[in-house]
């Protein structure tokens, strides 16, 4: 049951936590509110602590809330629970039926000295047995994340696909501090957003994050000395350096696969057009060269190809051409009159959108293969998609009421989350690789 | 298509700036819209002013550090004074506003770039900043290169009437800096601007 590999990787989350304990803690909350679609009804018991220790991390609140946000799960309500089973031996699968309960969530946690053993058990109520168990050991601060592996262990035995609750985000807000003040933040935070970090702040705008494929680095756009430069921040140290700073535009940064090279928009030659940066040696080279407007290039996951913005056709649509420079581009999007900032799904399969069309923008999904592209949220000012490293949620920004909030939706469209937040503007959601 | 817009944008002004020239008597030079052919993009210098004429009212007020606020010309002790505080100047009118994904400007603000330039080719030293901006709708570095091509129409007709194009650098915040908040029309045809900014 105990996955030494995994167990050594979270003891290693433990100091990296550590690690970033320098940089600026945010006073925020996100709280992730929505309703839920229900399919599988699953209850998660409250887990034993050591000698009744209050821990700083609700283990089966936060599986529980990581399995409702998904859609797919309708969690019971711990004051309707009859018993509070901790170990395998104390469930009695009638009581959990009577509640017409699907599935069992059920663990304990032990401490050793500076390390707790988290111990969870899954249960299929309907078959009578136990579907999982595991154990995953941690230092105190990293109990939450502990909470989100066994989140992700659940949902991939009970959905056959990888789950993303312990993976990160990465988001813009803007906060208006006087008449003309605004203040500009760049956050890290769980997929949750729990344990935000402002990672870079500035009274000018900072825009267009973008993760390293290792997760260790972030480029962004930062306005702080007056004009657009590109920098990138290792997380770690909070160390950062400008790898762009051209005169006119630096914007729109995005790493290749293998992390060797970056595309960025750059206008120093006259308009708006994608180039390759070699991150090693800082060479240049430009890949289009339109007169029209040519930004928010994507790399395709074997990095074969760039899938960029252009409004070469009078409107914005979406193009792909190849990353040597070989060939032309081809234009991929015919639907609605404004297709921009595409990606490309972890899989290469599928590239996700925003699309304008009589005056709404919405986030669709287009299936490279058959070409066809599915509408999946109500607009009316829907922006920057991010694919799941699973593929299988997208996370944007949308506006609710007067606010500029981040959302999630299945990219079958069934399930939409709002990620509530206080503080400001949220936008520009990133969701960091699967390391 | 893109190309095509500046050109019909450029060849408007010339017939206006032809006119002009006639009502508007500027240090005498007749030949400035012919003389300008040469500097084909922004300045590439850096920000620190070469003996600006700025200097002259207030040195002091005149530091834009790191920390200062953008595209915000009102500690600007120039902008005081009566030409360009007067509201019934054309210099007090600083703001040209666009269509919905358009960069080209409208005929009724050509007079304002005009009486912008005529004061620009008076004042050689004078350096400005045109901030290009955009409405919200759209994606965000989309509307940082709108918000540039904007900056660049107005760049290139001041160039054409016969500022220098020393005198002039552009920066794009696309939707980043709105001075309406709110999501109507009203508020998108507001911010869809270039600021032209004194430094």
């Amino acid at each position: 049951m105990i996955k030494l590999a995994k167990k050594i990787a979270l003891i290693f989350l433990g100091f990296n936590l550590m690690a970033y304990s320098h940089l600026l803690r945010a006073e925020l909350t996100i709280e992730i509110t929505g309703g839920v679609q229900s399919a599988h009804t699953i209850a998660a018991v409250p887990f034993a602590s050591p000698q009744g220790e209050r821990l700083n991390a609700d283990i089966a609140q936060i599986i529980g809330n990581d399995l409702a946000r998904t859609g797919y799960f309708k969690v019971l309500d711990e004051a309707q629970m009859l018993t509070r089973p901790s170990r395998p031996d104390q469930v009695k699968f009638r009581n959990w039926e009577a509640l017409g309960q699907d599935y069992l969530v059920i663990g304990d946690v032990t401490k050793d000295n500076n390390l707790y053993h988290v111990q969870m058990s899954l249960f299929d109520i309907y078959k009578k047995t136990q579907l999982k168990g595991l154990r995953v050991t941690v230092e105190a601060g990293a109990l939450r994340m502990a909470a989100h592996h066994l989140s992700d262990a659940i949902y991939e035995i009970l959905t056959g696909n990888p789950g993303v609750f312990a993976s990160r985000i990465a988001y813009v807000t803007s906060e208006l501090i006087s008449k003309k003040k605004t203040k500009y933040n760049l956050y890290v935070a769980d997929y949750d957003g729990a344990n935000a970090i402002s990672i870079a702040q500035s009274k000018s705008p900072i825009m267009s994050p973008a993760w390293s494929p290792n997760g260790g680095e972030i480029a962004y756009v930062s306005f702080e000395n007056k004009v657009s430069e590109i920098f990138v921040q290792t997380l770690a140290t909070g160390q950062r350096r400008s790898i762009a700073k051209y005169k006119g535009i630096n914007g729109a940064p995005a790493w290749s696969p293998d992390g060797t090279q970056m595309a960025l928009t750059l206008s120093k030659d006259g308009n708006s057009d994608i180039y390759i940066l070699t991150l090693a040696n800082k060479s240049l080279r430009k890949l289009t060269q339109s007169l029209a407007i040519d930004t928010e290039a994507s790399w395709s996951p074997d990095g074969k190809k760039i899938l960029f913005t252009s409004d070469r056709g009078r409107r914005p649509q979406l193009y792909v051409q190849a990353s040597n420079g070989q060939g032309g581009a081809e234009r991929i999007t015919f639907d609605g009159d404004y297709n921009a900032r595409g990606s490309f799904s972890a899989d290469g399969k599928s590239v996700v959108m925003v699309q304008g069309a009589q005056g709404s923008y919405r986030i669709a999904v287009q299936d490279l293969a058959s070409r066809s592209t599915t509408v999946l949220t109500n607009g009316p000012l829907d922006e920057s998609p991010s694919f799941a490293p699973n593929g299988k949620v997208i996370i944007y920004a949308r506006r609710k009421g007067n606010n500029d909030i981040l959302a999630t939706v299945t990219l079958d469209g069934v399930s939409k989350q709002d990620i509530q937040h206080t503080g400001g503007m949220v936008r520009e959601p990133a969701w960091a690789p699967r390391k | 298509m893109k190309f095509t817009t500046v050109l019909v944008a450029l060849f408007s002004v010339t017939l206006l700036v032809g006119c002009s020239h006639k009502k508007k008597t500027l240090s005498g030079d007749e030949n400035t819209a012919q003389t300008l052919t040469d500097g084909s993009g922004v300045d590439s210098s850096t920000y620190n002013a070469d003996g600006s004429l700025v200097t002259e009212y207030n040195p002091n007020n005149n530091q834009y550090g790191g920390e200062s606020q953008l595209g915000d010309d009102d500690n600007n002790p120039l902008m005081q004074r009566p030409e360009f505080s007067d509201p019934n100047s054309p210099l007090s009118k600083r703001v040209i506003y666009f269509e919905y994904d358009s960069s080209q400007v409208k005929n009724e603000f050509v007079p304002i770039l005009e009486a912008h330039a005529n004061y620009l080719m008076a004042n050689p030293n004078q350096r400005i900043t045109l901030e290009g901006n955009t409405d919200e709708r759209g994606t965000r570095e989309y509307n940082i290169a709108l918000g540039e091509q904007r900056a660049k129409t107005v760049f290139k007709m001041l160039q054409l009437i016969g500022v220098r194009a020393g005198q002039m650098d552009v920066v794009s915040y696309g939707e980043e800096k709105p001075v309406e908040l709110g999501h109507s029309e009203e508020s998108f045809s507001l911010n869809r601007r270039v600021e032209i900014v004194y430094r």
